[in-house]
């Protein structure tokens, strides 16, 4: 099995540390000897291969920012190269991982008790417990504010009733943190599994994301006790702000599938010999392309950077992160596109990786705010006219 | 117990090297560098030993500032201190002069027993184990395929020509150079490598070990590169071509006319 060994046009490497190249190290060779080997025909199933977690977690792959629990307590940038070296392997391995640390162990850890963490982070930490993230719902996506689901207190409970779409891993998961209206504004909510009223189904179909569970969360009546409630959550903003966790790894993992994508042109454009027993790679449309692609990926390596020393610096705002992700996915969007031509008929199959990361970037460039409503939040912090609510004709 | 691990930081195999200005060495400004690959695995040896039976894994090498990273991950892989070798006295040496190096260092800690890996990947004499153990004064086994602790003893398999297992009891204190592939190397949690930061490295100079700076290091060499060189690509290789039928019956015939081996 071929090891990658990083893509790196300007000694990027000179910037990192020795724990952060070594947190690479470690999750690289992971993803290499584990990972590789079973993605493809974890991909043709559509399933997650549940049988890494345990190892996912002794490894601290999960919560690896957090620095109580026993967790490490990773830099930001560190953490981004983890996000990197498993969207190398599979966008649905990145999802996961970072479902479960930014969208529920860092909401749990952020807003909640003392005893909602002392009873989640660690099985959440050992990969014992899967957790999920419910916050768009069959008709709110971009425009989460307008969720139906409510929550209403009922004594020293509170009723969930409504629906959330697209959840990853809602089926997998032990917990999962729901965001739904009550009177005192958006809040969010652990709710446990097997919890009356709450239920799961799957969504089929899928052609990109496919190892990765997609689910729907369906609540009616679903009593859940008065401390079930994140109790520092008062608005929409604290979902947003588990978002910004999510996204700011984004932006490094999109690299990773990236550089997987270019890795696979590169290597196949210098084998694969059409005209005259040339290489393509000699062929000068051909070095365009592979230029372009370790141009950008570059480009995108140093912005994710800055975006990590900002964020441990506790300076990182949302458009700073949008500007990661949007770029960053794009990136990702066109290395593979460009990729594929490159590998020719090759690269519509799964003996490559190029055509699996092409699927799976179209959910990452659509889930944690699309490639164009990022572009309004940047649009939003320079103009400082927020775009997404025009006012309707009259 | 304490056991001493012996490891050395290597160019990466699968770099693309390129010769010095001097033509002695390659050019390491560019390469990166890793564990040796045998010694990982004599690492991963001793440390599961210390798990199983209790004890103090403390690392080794010889190599400048840059060593410091292979010592690194070894405490974030679970050793718990480190020696690092790195006055330039010690640098330049053979196996001779880096096999007493380390028999200084080791023999200041009293250590039981010593792991290091049969060969290094990038010069491979396949000796600075054995002539460690020489200088000790210790037993020694080379090309280990299995290691069992026993009380005072420790009893080795080596794999022999011909496929015969050889097993040995070697009396402790000893040297154990281990072969790649004798167990499953682990990878370095994320919680380990955090902690491994607050693990020390010592960084002991020659007189500090009580070494005489012409014995060691380049000085105390009696082998020296003159050169390394990539080999001439060879002559006399020659591609068939044409379909799978008529290259298989171009290569019969010239097996039979030209090698004469059918
Ligand atoms: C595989 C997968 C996993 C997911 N996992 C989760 C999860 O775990 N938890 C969770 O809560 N959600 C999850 N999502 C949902 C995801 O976050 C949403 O799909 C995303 O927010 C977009 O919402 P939508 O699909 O409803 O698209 P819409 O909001 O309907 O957008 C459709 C199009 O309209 C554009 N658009 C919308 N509004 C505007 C505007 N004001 N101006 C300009 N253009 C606009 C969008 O950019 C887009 O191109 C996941 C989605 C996928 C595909």
């Amino acid at each position: 099995m071929a090891h990658f060994n990083g893509v790196d046009y300007m000694d990027f490497d000179s910037l990192l540390n020795e724990e952060q190249k070594l947190v690479r190290e470690s999750v690289r060779a992971f993803v290499d000897e584990k990972f590789m080997p079973v993605i493809e025909q974890h991909h043709r199933d559509a399933t997650f291969p549940m049988d890494l977690v345990p190892e996912m977690g002794e490894l601290s792959l999960f919560g690896s920012t957090i620095d109580e629990y026993g967790l490490p307590g990773l830099d930001n940038v560190a953490y981004g190269l983890i996000m990197q070296e498993l969207e190398r392997g599979d966008s649905g391995l990145r999802s996961f991982v970072s479902v479960q640390s930014a969208l529920v162990m860092y909401p749990i850890y952020a807003f909640g008790s003392q005893a909602q963490k002392d009873r989640w982070i660690p099985r959440l930490a050992s990969g014992e417990s899967i957790g999920c993230f419910g916050l768009t719902e069959p008709d709110f996506g971009s425009n989460p504010g307008a969720m139906r689901t409510t929550a209403r207190r009922d004594g020293d409970h509170w009723v969930l009733n409504g629906a959330k779409q697209w959840i990853t891993n809602g089926s997998l998961a032990e917990v999962a943190v729901v965001w739904a209206q009550t009177d005192e504004g958006i809040r969010g909510f652990v709710v446990e599994r097997r919890t009356p009223g709450f239920t799961t189904s799957d969504q089929h179909g899928k052609f990109s994301l496919r190892a990765s569970v997609t689910s729907e969360l369906g609540f009616v009546d679903c009593r859940i006790p008065a401390d079930a409630v994140l109790p520092k959550t008062t608005g929409l903003k604290n979902a947003l702000m588990c978002l910004t966790q999510a996204r700011y790894g984004i932006a490094w993992g999109a690299l990773g599938a990236a550089m997987d994508c270019y890795q696979a042109a590169l290597d196949y454009a210098k084998e694969r010999i059409q005209f005259n027993g040339q290489p393509i790679a000699s062929h000068q449309l051909v070095q365009d392309k592979l230029a372009w692609m370790i141009t950008e990926i570059t480009k995108g390596q140093f912005l994710a950077l800055q975006m990590g020393k900002l964020k441990d610096q506790g300076r990182l705002k949302h458009f700073h992160v949008s500007m990661g992700k949007r770029n960053n996915v794009w990136v990702a969007r066109e290395c593979a596109k460009l990729a594929r031509e490159i590998l020719g008929a090759n690269g519509i199959v799964d003996d490559y990786p190029v055509i699996r990361h092409m699927l799976n970037i179209e959910s990452v460039y659509t889930y944690e705010g699309t490639h164009d409503i990022h572009g309004l939040v940047i649009g939003a912090e320079i103009t400082g006219i927020p775009s997404f609510n025009a006012p309707r004709p009259s | 117990m304490k056991i001493a691990v012996c490891i050395k930081q290597v160019p990466d195999s699968e770099a693309r090297l390129r010769l010095a200005g001097d033509g002695r060495w390659i050019d390491e400004s560019e390469v990166p560098f890793v564990i040796n690959e045998s010694d990982e695995f004599a690492l991963e040896e001793a440390i599961s030993i210390a798990e199983a039976k209790g004890g103090e894994v403390i690392v080794f090498t010889i190599g400048p500032a840059r060593a410091a990273e292979a010592l690194r991950k070894a405490l974030a892989l679970g050793a718990h201190r480190a020696v690092h070798l790195s006055d330039a006295a010690f640098e330049g040496g053979d196996a001779m002069s880096n096999g007493r190096a380390l028999a200084a260092a080791i023999a200041r800690e009293e250590c039981e027993i010593v792991f290091t890996g049969s060969q290094s990947d990038d010069v491979g004499y396949g000796a600075t184990g054995s002539v460690l153990a020489g200088f000790l004064d210790w037993p020694h086994s080379w090309l280990v395929m299995g290691v069992e602790m026993g009380e005072g003893t420790c009893k080795v398999t080596r794999e022999m020509e011909g496929g015969l297992n050889e097993v040995s009891n070697l009396a402790l204190p000893a040297v154990i150079e281990v072969q790649a592939g004798i167990n499953h190397p682990r990878y370095a949690s994320l919680k380990g490598i955090m902690k491994a930061k607050r693990k020390p490295i010592d960084t002991p100079s020659p007189s500090d070990l009580g070494l005489d700076p012409s014995a060691i290091g380049h000085a105390g060499a009696g082998v020296e590169i003159v050169s390394v060189d990539f080999p001439a690509s060879g002559k006399g290789a020659e591609m068939l071509e044409g379909s799978p039928e008529e290259v298989a019956a171009l290569l019969v015939d010239k097996l039979q006319k030209e090698a004469r081996v059918l």
